[in-house]
């Protein structure tokens, strides 16, 4: 039998799967890559709670599943942005990777 | 859903996660993320979330994942060379990482409700099931155009401003 614990947990090992891949990976695009998957995570946590908050008449609760729907269309506007600076910092500096961009380093 | 089909999509969208930070060739690294995020929807359409899980291969999979795809072609991205790995910073990415996971098992142990299966759903929310009234994606039509108007229409908004500042982004300057 597949509990809400089961998928609690693999979104988790998702969540430190992206968390990992944004300490460890210095090309912007991976690093990006790897925040959608954390807010993948966080979408599959949301959408498990959604399903086991049964109401009384045998409803599930669908305030999770409109909030995962703005999640979504929040990550493609992020996404869109994001990219668009990786191609204008690409121009400038011909570049792609974390370390070679320091200009705000301390 | 049977338990069988769980893991393996669970397995299936964890390993190509893993895959998406392992690969040094970022087209590789998108494809797997394509492959992780069909597995995801997989893992909604399980949770009977039918309409989050057609949005997830219709804006992720599909929209989301064609313009990393596009951006990495653009800039005609290869392989990343090996460079020096800094073992300090390396080490403590995944310490971190591990911490989190177990923090994340600890929890999840001391949750009493976490171990109950999911309550049985009413017949009439069940997509195609005979006798289907109202499915899902018509309690979460009524919610976003009813309770949830004000950020459906603020949502309509960041999504103009996000497309007016990538036009601007992008723009080449001309003097």
């Amino acid at each position: 039998m597949i509990t809400l614990g089961d998928y609690l947990i693999v979104s988790g090992i998702l969540f430190a799967i992206g968390f990992a891949g944004v300490m460890l990976r210095r090309n912007i695009i991976t690093i990006l890559m790897a925040l959608e998957l954390m807010l993948n995570a966080a979408n599959l946590s949301l959408v498990a709670f959604s399903r086991f908050h049964v109401d009384p008449s045998g409803v599930p609760n669908y305030n999770a599943q409109v909030f995962v729907f703005f999640i979504i269309t929040v990550a493609a506007a992020e996404v869109a942005v994001g990219l668009a600076i990786v191609v204008a910092l690409f121009r400038l500096r011909q570049t792609t990777h974390v370390e070679d961009i320091s200009s705000l380093k301390f | 859903m049977s338990p069988f089909l769980f893991w393996v999509f669970s397995l299936m969208m964890l390993i190509f996660g893993g895959a998406v930070i392992i690969n040094r060739n970022p087209v590789a690294s998108a494809l797997s993320l394509v492959v992780s995020f069909l597995a995801l929807a997989a893992l909604f359409i399980s949770l009977d979330a039918f309409f989050i899980g057609i949005i997830q291969v219709l804006v992720y999979a599909g929209a989301i994942m064609v313009l990393f795809l596009f951006i990495i072609m653009l800039l005609d991205l290869r392989a990343e060379e090996l460079r020096k790995i800094n073992w300090i910073a390396t080490a403590g990415g995944v310490a971190v990482a591990l911490a989190l996971t177990v923090q994340i098992f600890s929890v999840v142990g001391s949750f009493q409700a976490a171990r109950q299966p999911f309550p049985p759903l009413a017949r009439h929310v069940l997509s195609g099931a005979e006798g289907s009234t109202s499915d899902d994606v018509h309690h979460i039509g009524l919610l976003l155009f009813g309770s949830y108007t004000l950020p459906f229409q603020i949502i309509g908004i960041v999504i103009l401003v996000a497309t007016i500042g990538v036009v601007m982004l992008s723009r080449r300057e001309t003097r």
